[in-house]
């Protein structure tokens, strides 16, 4: 006897975010990316539709790295002093699809960069490489509020994903992407509430941001809670096929910055030699957190390690093949 | 639970007015706002108001379309007049309602299947209205066994284990409530359930407070959508609260917006 597969039918699906934008777009990237849109739980083809490949960042600051492991620094060679060159590289070597351009150096305790300092980095690196970008800025509030607007009216027409709003602080990205025709990132502290209610929050200031907002459900690193952000994910997407319009977003992850802090990646074997090789299991903790969060649902991951990069890749290339019969 | 907005109905004094004079401002204004404070359908019931009910029931159906997106509900004993709604309506409707009368039962899931529309069956037949829980089950079953000979998904049908007001049929309450949660073990997929909410209230002093309160306790057993006054605040407050706590929204401080601006 046949055995029949049961397929579970959605009544809705995740929206559709396209970020970047091109000259005819009114900005100046080569190619744009979609992401979303997806009609059942994640690679389920035979199900649903998966219409977009996730898609992964890579991570450049706009000042020299110095608090990442050697590993992971020697990864990139000499460009790790200039952001234009790093973002080239990431592009050009190591396939990144976007570039996530992260604003540490405006950080008061670190450089202080104004936000001039910042649009000239800006600047460079859109004029280096052609894909979407990512900004964020430095992770201290009144600082971020500060230059996110300018950093965004000096962008204007390129659908930057602009990172981030937050429940208590959402205004001054929200009226950057409103202004400057941005994308939004909303984060929420793996918190499914929160993170319905910032996209009404955000939405309330303006509807079509309905459609450029991605859900940052905040996530953890493999061993640092990681099934909290996977449950929180999953319930998101549940809401999503199943209609909830105020969570039916595209979701992204900071993966590289959640696992390079982590003891794990950078405890020396010497010091704990039941570990293993540091550089090989650092790289083991990145990926294996990334693969955890695409099964969860994860649109866009933002990375560190090259070599994580192209596992995550070829991981991506082989959960997009149809499984549909 | 999905309300299905009760206002666009003859019996009230501008819908008639509307009806008789052509003229279909009132028709689209309770369309639009039955809408925006989230009805999932319009009921449209031409009422007493005229003679012609099918070509009635024809022009409100288009004129409600014009200004809404919202399914309709299409609400009449004249299966004619419900007939020539469906031919107008731009996507599936609702059928409201029929008895477990035979050959009601015929004529109705027939026009369903041809016309892909939903439909309202009545736990009654000629005998009216049963006193118990397990006399209404009964003929559900009927309705069950009628849809599907149809070929009718039974997800399709909607059954209204009927109300009677509390203070004439207090007895009714719990055999309702029963009624209600034996229907969802009639079939897999079960069909689903509906009740016209004002009747629970009828020639009683706190109406609001009756359908409202009525409504949570009928959907805490099961129910799916009920006729009813889409523009009750309070209701609205009442259901989407409901849902929170039946764990069917998730929850976030706005969620009664939510609710009510689904439709947007």
């Amino acid at each position: 006897m046949a055995v029949e597969i049961m397929k579970e039918k959605y009544r809705s699906q995740v929206r559709e975010v396209v970020l970047g934008a091109t000259k005819d777009e009114g900005g100046t990237r080569s190619t744009t990316i979609k992401v979303g849109g997806e009609s059942t739980l994640p690679f389920l083809h035979f199900e649903g539709a998966v219409p977009n490949r996730p898609v992964v960042a890579m991570e450049v600051w706009d000042v020299f790295p110095e608090e990442w492991p050697q590993n992971l620094k020697d990864a990139f060679g000499d460009v790790l002093n200039d952001p234009a060159a790093w973002a080239k590289k990431c592009v050009d070597e190591f396939g990144a699809d976007l570039i996530a351009l992260r604003f540490k150096g405006a950080d008061p305790d670190v450089n202080d960069a104004s936000a001039e300092d910042c649009i000239a980095v800006l600047k460079n690196v859109l004029e280096a490489v052609g894909v979407p970008l990512i900004v964020y800025g430095c992770g201290k509030l009144e600082k971020d509020n500060a230059i996110i607007g300018p950093i965004g009216e000096a962008a204007e027409g390129e659908n930057l994903l602009l990172g981030v709003a937050e429940q208590e602080n959402y205004k001054s990205v929200a009226s950057a992407a409103m202004a400057y025709k941005h994308s939004v990132i909303a984060q929420s502290p793996i918190d499914i509430n929160i993170a319905k209610q910032l996209n009404i929050l955000i939405s309330e200031m303006s509807t079509p941001l309905l459609d450029r907002i991605v859900i940052d459900p905040t996530i953890a690193a493999l061993g640092y809670g990681i099934e909290y952000s996977y449950s929180i994910m999953e319930r998101a997407r549940f809401g999503a096929l199943n209609g909830d319009r105020m969570l039916g977003m595209p979701m992204i992850g900071n993966v590289g910055h959640e696992v390079w802090s982590k003891k794990e990646t950078f405890i020396p074997v010497d010091e704990e030699p039941g570990w293993g090789d540091q550089a090989e299991r650092s790289l083991a903790w990145e990926s294996v957190t990334a693969m955890a969060l695409l099964q969860a649902g994860m649109n866009i991951l933002v990375m560190r390690h090259p070599q994580a990069v192209k596992l995550i890749k070829q991981n991506i290339d082989e959960l997009m093949q149809d499984n549909s019969y | 639970m999905i309300i299905i907005g009760e206002r666009i109905n003859g019996m009230f004094r501008d819908i008639a007015k509307a009806i008789r004079e052509k003229d279909p401002t009132a028709v689209q204004e309770w369309a639009r706002k039955q809408e925006a404070m989230g009805s999932g359908y319009l009921d449209i019931n031409v009422g007493p108001a005229v003679s012609d009910r099918v070509s009635a029931m024809r022009w409100l159906c288009e004129v409600a379309q014009e200004a809404s997106k919202l399914p309709l509900c299409l609400d009449s004993t004249d299966y004619d007049a419900i007939e020539a709604g469906l031919e107008v309506c731009k996507q599936p409707a609702m059928i409201n309602s029929v008895p477990a009368v035979q050959e009601k039962m015929d004529r109705v899931f027939q026009m369903a299947s041809k016309y892909n529309a939903e439909v309202i069956g009545l736990a009654m037949n000629e005998e009216g209205i049963p006193k118990d829980a397990e006399s209404r089950v009964a003929l559900a079953m009927e309705l069950v066994a009628n849809c599907d000979a149809h070929g009718i998904p039974i997800s399709n049908l909607y059954i209204d284990p009927l109300v009677l007001p509390c203070n004439v049929g207090q007895d009714h309450g719990p055999e309702v409530m029963e009624t209600l949660r034996q229907i969802k073990l009639l079939s897999d997929p079960p069909p689903k359930t509906v009740v016209g909410l004002s009747n629970i209230s009828q020639g009683t002093k706190d109406r609001d407070l009756i359908n409202r309160i009525f409504a949570v306790m009928a959907m805490a057993n099961g129910l799916d959508a009920a006729i009813a006054d889409g523009c009750d605040e309070e209701l609205i407050a009442a259901v989407a609260t409901a849902r929170i706590i039946l764990n069917m929204d998730i929850y976030c401080d706005s969620y009664v917006d939510v609710f009510k601006n689904q439709n947007l």
